[in-house]
């Protein structure tokens, strides 16, 4: 076990864990933070990707050892991003979800895209968002919501 | 036999001494009354159910109306819709309303199954009645509290937005009647709106769990946190239905948060339990562990082994399932008017986003369950049977699940099961049970592999004059207690569901089925029979109509029955919505579908090109006949996503495979589901207004998607695609 200091969606906290406990797990565990999504373990489904240092990251795979001073943005964070507030705000607009548990992932994977490139094509939209998995396949208004939110900010 | 006037004295006592109670509690009023009325049933006659609306409604003193959902909420939105109905016929404010899932009770069993459960497409189908009729109830016994107050007759009031209306510019809200209402008689008899009178039936209503699902507050039974939880793993054997021998836990002991590790029966052999402070440590532990199975006796099941036997099985007769006409008519067709197709479907997982889980406490002679569960009934039955205890002493929350498909609805509720024998072990202690993502794709239950056979006779005119069809594939219900109301002479009626009662005019058509027996639990996945049985009558029927050079459509609706009404009304309204199939750009080609199953009709277009060996699906173009659309966007949603879901069937590692009784995938790297540039860029759905009775719209969407595609490429390639997964092109 090893006391590990984090920021996290701009606050401080403090949490003791084994060092190869990944950032998942802390943030749901440790910090009762359960909007980042548990799905594969492996990265390949995308429902736990949180920012890291402002890079949309997976967090099943990330060590906490690793995190050192980097700034954790999540799910429950990104609203007070003007982007994240208009990808979440357009989400609800296009009637997004259904089940909704890979939303947060999919939501921050639409930030990230969305701050890298203003008005996104369909191909930046499938390079992107190509490795956030929805089993209920929301995709076509993760399409349409990614375009309205860029028409917004 | 209970006497009417005895459970209407229980009922009036029962109501009473809740509503004191509940009163003191929070101030409410029709309040939580379960209840699960008997009989007025005389011999021989099913019984009548009455639904109380006190355990369905629940209005506060701060004018918010609560609504409770007789089913799981799984993404498809009945946590919206069903409460549209109730609030539509109660006149009840929509912007209060909210909905709240029910937990396990005899009053939220489905009314057609008899059961809790969601399955079947039947959440709207079974259910649009009875919340029409609870609203309506409901709006009486609110009017008839004012008419009380007031000393009016309940004639001379009416009802909008939360508020009763009376005489000389009398009103007063529901909230301040609430109180009193509870206290009226429930009405036997409730007029029902007309469909001019819905406010919210029929509207694009926005579904009223959007922003807890976008900003992360949505508790999922994941997220299930208690305090002094446990979190447990189980090692599952290798093989299915193989039990431990020897177990070495030393390293894994010496983790810091083990709790304890401990042999465990499964629903079929036994596995390893671990159970440690955080999930982290349950899994370190858990791949630590050192495990000698004893496969003994064991059914080693292999797909190569399994293709050869279901290969020689198919060709020979099976079970009858269905015969119409002449069975050897065929015999007499000419060669040249004859055809031969062998198909072949793997085992699917479903994987679901949410991982699988349950959470048990076991605590002095009751329990507590949290579950994402299709199957409440069965579920809480297992956990009281684990733990020695009767149902009603397992109070059993339903938890929002994070998708499912068909895999949280399990007979043997093999997940609930491990998770009360740990907590039985564990008692005191609640105890979340967690099945990592390689357990679920390792772990069974999927949709079972299948082989057709299908041997077609022409006619002069290209239509089919006989065809024989025999289908080889596991029975999802053998041995257990579904199997005597599924299984006729023989045929699990899921395996042949979607061929015999396709609504094509074949005179002479024969079914036959083989259930053989496999060492692999297999389950329903999301439409069932109908994802094998539609792709092969779609794809031969299309095939047929490119024989008979005959436009696709044209060609389905002079085949289909002119009683298939549903099915030609789909046809005509996807021809007149998809006029793009004669404007396609070069490299691309039209693939026309159409399927009825759960009572819902759909026809599909597609616009597909090939890129990088595999089929781009540019759009599709839907028509539905649901009935009445309760929620069109709703409907729409469903159609959308469930085409996407569809597409599993056709990804390049869409396919669970097994050598040597092992699992080959573990995880979404080698059992691979679509992603956003696998499923269409745009989807229009086209719904044909009816007011007939609404029917389902969760597995309707499935079947006809992937016949589609692969009549496109067929266009494309010239080649016939009958073995899925789909190989590049």
């Amino acid at each position: 076990m090893a006391t590990y200091q984090l920021n996290v969606n701009g606050q401080t906290k403090k949490v003791d864990v084994d060092p190869s406990t990944p950032l998942l797990w802390v943030l749901r565990e440790e910090l009762k933070m359960t909007g980042t999504k548990y799905g594969c373990g492996i990265s390949a489904c995308g429902a736990c990707t949180v920012f890291l240092n402002g890079v949309a990251t997976r967090s099943c795979i990330v060590p906490i050892s690793l995190i050192a001073d980097q700034k954790i943005i999540t799910i429950e964070g990104i609203a007070s991003d003007p982007v994240g507030r208009a990808v979440q705000n357009a989400w609800v607009e296009k009637d997004v979800v259904q089940c909704g548990y890979c939303q947060s992932g999919q939501i921050m994977s639409a930030v990230a895209l969305l701050k890298a490139t203003s008005k996104p094509t369909d191909t930046n939209i499938e390079e992107s968002m190509g490795g956030n998995l929805c089993r209920c396949a929301t995709y076509v208004r993760i399409r349409e919501a990614i375009k309205m939110a860029a028409e917004t900010i | 036999m209970r006497a009417a006037t005895k459970m209407k004295s229980d009922l009036h006592l029962n109501r009473r001494s809740f509503l004191v109670a509940s009163s003191a509690a929070a101030g409410g009023l029709l309040v939580s009354l379960y209840l699960d009325f008997p009989v007025l049933a005389q011999e021989g006659r099913p019984p009548a159910k009455v639904y109380p609306p006190d355990a369905f409604v629940h209005i506060k003193p701060d004018g918010k109306i609560l609504i409770t959902v007789n089913r799981l909420e799984f993404g498809q939105g009945v946590q919206t819709s069903l409460p549209m109905v109730l609030a539509d016929e109660m006149d009840a404010d929509w912007s209060q309303v909210v909905p709240e899932l029910a937990p396990a009770a005899d009053v939220y069993k489905d009314p057609v199954f008899g059961i809790q459960m969601v399955g079947g497409s039947g959440s709207i189908a079974h259910s649009f009645q009875q919340y029409r009729e609870l609203g309506a109830k409901t709006r009486a016994m609110l009017i008839a509290a004012a008419a009380d107050r007031w000393k009016v007759s309940p004639n001379d009031c009416r009802t909008e937005n939360s508020v009763v209306y009376g005489p000389n510019g009398k009103s007063s809200r529901y909230a301040e009647l609430a109180e009193r209402a509870a206290h009226q008689p429930v009405p036997n008899t409730v007029r029902l709106k007309n469909a001019s009178e819905f406010r919210l039936i029929g509207k694009r209503t926005p579904r009223l769990d959007s922003r807890a699902k976008c900003d992360g507050s949505q508790k999922f039974g994941l997220d299930l946190d208690l305090p002094g939880m446990k979190i447990a793993l189980v090692a599952h054997p290798p093989v299915f239905g193989g039990r431990v021998k020897t177990i070495d836990d030393k390293q894994a002991r010496s983790l810091s948060g083990v709790k304890d590790i401990f042999e465990i029966p499964l629903a079929k052999g036994s596995g390893v339990a671990v159970v440690a402070d955080r999930f982290w440590t349950a899994k370190q532990a858990r791949d630590l562990l050192r495990i000698d199975w004893d496969l003994s006796g064991v059914e080693l099941a292999d797909s190569s082994q399994l293709w050869t036997r279901f290969r020689a099985l198919v060709r020979t007769p099976g079970n009858v399932a269905l015969k119409r006409g002449d069975e050897n008519s065929i015999n007499r067709i000419p060669a040249a008017r004859r055809l031969v197709a062998d198909y072949e479907f793997p085992y699917l997982a479903h994987t679901p986003m949410e991982p699988l889980n349950a959470t048990v406490r076991f605590e002095g002679d009751k329990a507590e369950a949290w579950v994402p569960s299709q199957f409440q009934t069965m579920d809480q039955m297992t956990i009281a049977q684990v733990l020695g205890l009767s149902p009603d002493k397992v109070t059993f929350h339903t938890e929002y699940a994070g998708g499912g498909f068909g895999r949280r609805a399990v007979i043997d509720s093999h997940v609930p099961r491990e998770a009360a024998v740990i907590a039985k072990r564990l008692r005191g202690t609640p105890v979340k049970l967690i099945w990592t993502r390689e357990d679920d794709v390792r772990g069974g239950y999927y949709r079972p592999m299948h082989a057709h056979r299908v041997e077609i006779g022409l006619g002069a005119d290209g239509m089919p004059a006989a065809w024989r069809h025999v289908i080889v594939g596991q029975s999802l219900v053998a041995g257990t207690p579904f199997e005597a109301m599924m299984i006729k002479d023989g045929v699990d009626a899921t395996t042949v569901e979607g061929v015999v009662d396709t609504s094509y005019n074949i005179p002479n058509f024969h079914v036959s089925a083989h259930n053989p027996t496999v060492n692999v639990p297999v389950l329903w996945w999301r439409s069932v029979g109908n994802t094998h049985t539609a792709f092969v009558m779609e794809t031969l029927i299309d095939e047929l109509a490119v024989r008979a050079k005959t436009d696709p459509i044209a060609y389905r609706r002079k085949l289909l029955k002119p009683d298939a009404k549903k099915l030609h009304a789909v046809l005509d309204l996807l021809d007149e919505k998809s006029g793009w199939r004669k404007t396609l750009p070069k490299g691309h080609a039209a693939g026309i579908s159409c399927h009825e199953c759960f009572e819902t009709a759909v026809a599909c277009a597609v616009d597909v090109s090939v890129e990088n060996k595999r089929p781009k699906i540019h759009r599709a173009t839907v028509a539905v006949h649901c009935g009445l659309a309760v929620n069109p966007l709703t409907i729409e949603s469903q159609f959308q996503g469930g085409i996407g879901f569809g597409l599993t069937q056709l990804m390049g590692q869409g396919a669970i495979t097994l050598k040597n009784g092992r699992v080959e995938q573990r995880n979404f790297d080698g059992y691979t589901p679509p992603y956003i540039g696998d499923v269409p860029v745009a989807v229009d759905v086209h719904i044909v207004p009816s007011t007939d009775p609404p029917t389902g719209c969760g597995e309707p969407p499935v079947p006809v998607i992937s016949p589609a595609v692969v009549n496109a490429l067929a266009r494309l390639t010239g080649q016939r695609y009958r073995n899925l997964p789909l190989a590049q092109i």
